[in-house]
């Protein structure tokens, strides 16, 4: 009898031993499997329709929509320009990424003061964000289009070096930097890959994908969000939403992402 | 006034595909807010479907279902150009009706 259970151990044994690799696969495969059934209907395409219809609407002080608002493409372009952004813009003086320049948008077109503009960023139940339904439609209104911002101006050239120190120093409490997930390849927090954000066939494939709905967090999120998130979880202290900061780490990874297709508004777990 | 419905509908084969994604907070009842109070439950109820003016699917919704739902079914007998109109009705007794063409093969 005893015989028998120690083979009966041996064999379940060496079934496990077998089993990671395999496991893996599987887990993976159905991972994709989640993200394809999810992609059928993406909420983001509600958030999208809002944003537009935001675009459109008089609002602020001045009864003004953001039809005139210029994304770097000329006044009222928005198919194309999330692909070329973030870019430095001549009469801010500033590199500026979408939200940033939408903030400028509503106070320049709408008359909103920069603190009102910039009050509500992230929605909650409830309570809707309405430059997060914006950053949608204008991110949407480039899909399918080959991401190429400038990355030529000085100030972008100095945008990326200030980018690229945020990106690799340590510090907080936990002694972390983005690097520490976003350096090396393979990395994974539970079942989320982390994509190497200075490997470019990674990171056209993830940083392009923003604003996404967050299946987690019922709601599209934006990069804003998810640098300040990042911050967050690193435990530093918090990124300012639109500060400089949050800006030049975007232009370091879009330099990286460059020569990716905007596959925005993606769906995220 | 609830937000708009995104409806895709068109022909697979002899039937008629549709996918409908409803903006919709679906709240339980069950989740609290920042300061520990119950957010009241506002969720959808019935959802009907109907294909120039003939039903052809009719639901009875609780708070199961998720935020922002994903409907996708088939049914026979449409045909390109096509009206089908798709209705919901919440706890609240708000509601929100969409209409959209049923088109050739997608």
């Amino acid at each position: 009898m005893r015989a028998l259970i120690m083979a009966a151990g041996a064999a379940a044994l060496a079934v496990c031993a077998a089993a990671p690799a395999q496991d893996k696969d599987v887990t993976q495969r159905e991972i994709e499997r989640y993200r394809e059934l999810l992609a059928e209907g993406n909420p983001a395409d509600l958030a999208e329709a809002k944003g537009e219809e935001l675009w459109k609407t008089m609002r602020g002080p001045k009864q003004a929509s953001l039809e005139r608002c210029d994304l770097g493409l000329g006044p009222g372009v928005v198919k194309g320009a999330y692909a070329r952004l973030p870019r430095w813009f001549a009469d801010t003086g500033r590199v500026q990424d979408l939200e940033s320049r939408l903030v400028t948008c509503m106070v320049t077109l709408q008359g909103f003061t920069e603190d009102e503009a910039k009050k509500n960023p992230f929605s909650a139940p409830g309570r809707p964000s309405p430059i997060e339904d914006i950053a949608t439609y204008v991110a949407g209104a480039s899909k399918g289009m080959t991401f190429d911002p400038p990355l030529r101006h000085p100030k972008e050239l100095e945008a990326f070096r200030t980018g690229e120190e945020l990106f690799y120093r340590r510090a907080g409490p936990h002694d972390f930097s983005c690097a520490t997930c976003h350096g090396d390849e393979g990395k994974r927090i539970r079942l989320q890959d982390l994509p190497k954000l200075t490997d470019p066939k990674e990171a056209q494939k993830v940083f392009t994908s923003w604003p996404a709905y967050r299946v987690s967090q019922g709601s599209v999120r934006t990069m804003q969000h998810r640098l300040y998130d990042c911050y967050w979880q690193m435990r530093h202290p918090q990124l300012d939403y639109v500060s400089e900061a949050s800006i030049d780490l975007q232009v370091f990874m879009a330099k990286y992402a460059s020569g990716g297709t905007v596959e925005a508004p993606g769906l995220k777990r | 006034m609830p937000d708009p419905m995104r409806i895709r509908a068109n022909m697979a084969g002899d039937k008629v595909e549709v996918r409908v994604l409803m903006a919709h907070e679906m709240e339980t009842g069950l989740r609290k807010d920042a300061n520990g109070k119950l957010v009241p439950a506002h969720f959808i109820q019935n959802v009907t479907v109907a294909h120039e003016g003939k039903t052809v699917l009719a639901a009875q919704w609780g708070t199961s279902i998720s935020k922002n739902p994903f409907l996708h079914f088939r049914f026979k007998g449409g045909k390109p150009g096509d009206k089908v109109k798709i209705t919901w009705v919440d706890n609240k007794g708000e509601t929100r009706s969409d209409e959209a063409t049923i088109a050739a093969a997608g």
